[in-house]
């Protein structure tokens, strides 16, 4: 298990290195540097350049040195807790982000577990009674879910309860709390709006993994060994559970992996409908305002969060399956 | 010979595609997915004859104005056919809000094949024919208008033409994409094989609209629409080929072990020839099915980006930049009718997932 788990993280590394290249790109993308921004915001508001000054700070920023170095000297200081400096806030990238990232972490976690635990009873349900009416039901509610994107259902809800309700679901505390330190009122307040934003992003993969398990434990239901169990007189409450269904979570786990990141997708649009202070609206801004830096970090943490994310339901798969714990990764 | 063995021969006899077809048509929601796409397919390439008014025509008498009831008795209650009130701007003065009233004594009833704006046919040649209308000065807005005065319906038909366009041409570009990269590494496999994994594997660590962001926030602002309809298809299929590079490869993983595969190699045949002749065939239904799942995913990510504002831009109208309207909330409590584009997002992407869904049972015809 031990050499399994350290395989799997060596073989992390390099991926970890092509995301900081890719992310390294989409900073050096936009036309021009952010000093050529600066100096034509600058010169828009009337204020004269000083060109020794500008040469002074292309080279402190180190703006006059080949690209390849430029991205050393980036993921060096990246590697250091450096991600450099935004612009528009004129503050250290660190400063900015790290209460939003750890919200939009909270919130990923929260929706996989609120899509499990729904997931989960639902699609036995369906999978042990197909065909019944409620197996239908729940069959077109899940295919709306899964067809209605976030965003939209997030529109969609805030105009519904803007309307009817007379109330406002944006954000994700309540303006007393807004500004306030940490404390543990201000946790609670935190998940009283929480289930909003979890609810919206959720919804379409709890429909998805409704299909996932529905889908597995037919196909396991069917095998003989369910059979046998069955021949040999095990309550059907306990056969269902404790084989078939056992096999038909393997996906659930497995599929962290590409979970992670549409739920990070997932959770940056609604935030920007929802106005959520995680990393989504402030990541548009920054982007918009090619504020790169900011951006830049932004999307290598959300990619290196979902590279955990995978060597995590990876370690998790192995500790559930024994197969995958004694090296035949194939054959599953 | 009687009716069952009929039946059974023609079984026999038919070819794979007809018993994909047949298995397909016991799909019902699949059918229902394949009728709402080709009617939407059907009102995209024809929206200028299909829409009342012209996208960008501004109708200033009628600002934000809600969706026109379509009324078939009048006040006497005698049956008409169908028709609709004019309508008048009225100020409150009190809460300075606006509303429109219905004027019951003008009466404009809907005729068919009416004379109107006058647009250029798929760029051929100009016309004004539209398929409904009423006569000026009425105004028959089934969707309302939006904050120009333009007809939303209208927006939504060349909208929905715009988005379903982004969908093919993406997918297109994937397809090749995804064929010519899963191709080289299912047949060579070796170290090209390794690469390509490794490729797919961090572009799928990456969460798409975060990442779609980035490469379309670096699109220079003084591009062209039409530039810009094309970087931003680029970009989706960018990383909308992994999906079939990974199948094409496991497909051809499978089966370039297969006994036909090595006849045509001792027979001589050339690696261009096995491929295109022997191997592609063999899965070209699974091809057809991954394209379709995937293309609804091409069209939400240009509607997400649309109505982040960064993604394809007036004057292109996408079923998105329709959205970008209804971004803030006290305007959707306002005019809830700038919502209606999201029923047509929903419609194309639920009616894709069925086909898709139909068509990966079908295209086993023998597993069963």
């Amino acid at each position: 298990m031990l050499a399994y788990i350290i395989r799997r993280i060596l073989t992390m590394i390099p991926t970890l290195v092509a995301i900081s290249i890719i992310s390294f790109a989409i900073i050096q993308l936009p036309p021009g540097d952010f000093l050529s921004n600066y100096t034509a915001q600058l010169e828009a508001s009337g204020e004269s350049v000083d060109q020794s000054e500008l040469a002074a700070l292309r080279h402190r920023f180190g703006l006059d040195e080949p690209i390849y170095i430029q991205y050393l000297k980036w993921a060096w200081n990246f590697i250091h807790g450096d991600f450099g400096h935004s612009f528009e806030w004129n503050k250290p990238v660190r400063d900015l982000i790290g209460e939003r990232l750890a919200l939009t972490v909270t919130i990923s976690v929260c929706t996989l577990l609120f899509t499990w635990v729904f997931s989960l009873p639902i699609g036995i349900y369906s999978a042990v009674r197909q065909y019944s009416w409620l197996d239908y039901v729940l069959t077109v509610v899940g295919f709306i879910g899964l067809a209605t994107p976030n965003f939209l259902f997030a529109l969609v809800l805030l105009w519904f309860s803007y309307a009817y309700l007379g109330m406002s679901i944006g954000g994700l505390f309540s303006p007393e709390f807004v500004e306030a330190p940490w404390s543990l009122a201000k946790l609670l307040d935190l998940f009283t709006h929480l289930w909003i934003p979890v609810l919206i992003v959720g919804t379409a993969h709890t429909a998805k993994f409704i299909r996932i398990i529905r889908g597995n434990l037919l196909d396991e239901l069917r095998k003989p060994y369910v059979t046998t169990a069955r021949a040999k007189g095990l309550g059907e409450t306990r056969l269902i559970l404790k084989y078939p269904v056992r096999v038909a979570i393997n996906p659930l786990v497995s599929t962290i992996g590409w979970t992670l990141p549409e739920l990070v997708s997932g959770i940056a649009i609604t935030a920007v409908v929802l106005n959520l202070p995680t990393t989504g609206p402030l990541l548009l801004s920054a982007l918009l305002s090619q504020d790169m830096h900011l951006a830049g970090t932004f999307i290598m943490f959300l990619s290196a969060l979902t590279v955990v994310g995978t060597l995590i339901s990876d370690i998790l798969l192995a500790w559930v399956d024994p197969r995958i714990r004694f090296g035949a990764r194939e054959g599953i | 010979m009687n009716a069952d063995q009929a039946k059974l021969q023609k079984y026999l006899n038919a070819s794979t595609r007809q018993l994909i077809w047949w298995r397909f048509q016991k799909h019902a929601l699949a059918m229902i997915g394949l009728v709402a796409i080709s009617g939407l397919y059907f009102s995209a390439i024809f929206c200028e004859i299909l829409a009342p008014y012209s996208k960008d025509y501004r109708h200033l008498e009628a600002i934000y104005g809600p969706p026109t009831r379509v009324h078939i008795f009048d006040d006497k209650g005698t049956i008409r056919r169908p028709f609709v009130y004019g309508r008048t701007l009225e100020c409150d003065v009190e809460d300075q809000s606006m509303c429109y009233l219905e004027q019951r004594d003008l009466i404009y009833p809907i005729r068919l094949f009416v004379r109107g704006d006058s647009y250029w046919f798929w760029g051929l040649f100009e016309t004004d024919l539209h398929l409904f209308g009423v006569d000026k000065p009425g105004g028959v807005f089934i969707f309302g208008t939006d904050r120009m005065g333009r007809d939303l319906f209208s927006r939504c038909l060349y909208g929905s033409r715009i988005s379903l366009s982004v969908g093919m041409v993406g997918v297109f570009m994937s397809l090749v994409l995804g064929l010519v990269l899963g191709g080289i590494s299912g047949y060579t496999g070796g170290w090209p094989d390794g690469l390509i994994q490794r490729i797919i594997e961090v572009i799928r660590c990456f969460p798409s609209i975060p990442l779609w962001m980035g490469l379309s926030a670096a699109m220079p602002p003084h591009w062209p629409a039409l530039k810009v309809y094309f970087a931003i298809t680029i970009m989706l299929s960018l990383i909308g080929w992994t999906d079939l590079a990974r199948m094409v490869r496991g497909k051809l993983f499978a089966l370039r072990e297969e006994e036909f595969v090595l006849a045509a190699r001792f027979a001589g045949a050339g690696h261009a020839r096995i491929i295109f002749r022997h191997l592609l065939p063999a899965f070209t239904s699974h091809i057809i099915v991954t394209v379709t799942l995937a293309i609804p995913g091409m069209i939400l990510g240009e509607t997400a980006l649309s109505f982040l504002g960064i993604g394809l831009r007036p004057p292109i109208t996408s079923l998105g930049v329709l959205l970008k309207e209804a971004q803030n909330v006290t305007t959707i409590a306002l005019y809830p009718w700038l919502l209606i584009p999201v029923c047509f997002v929903i419609a194309i992407v639920l009616s894709f997932n069925f086909v898709g869904d139909g068509l990966r049972d079908a295209v086993d015809p023998y597993a069963r």
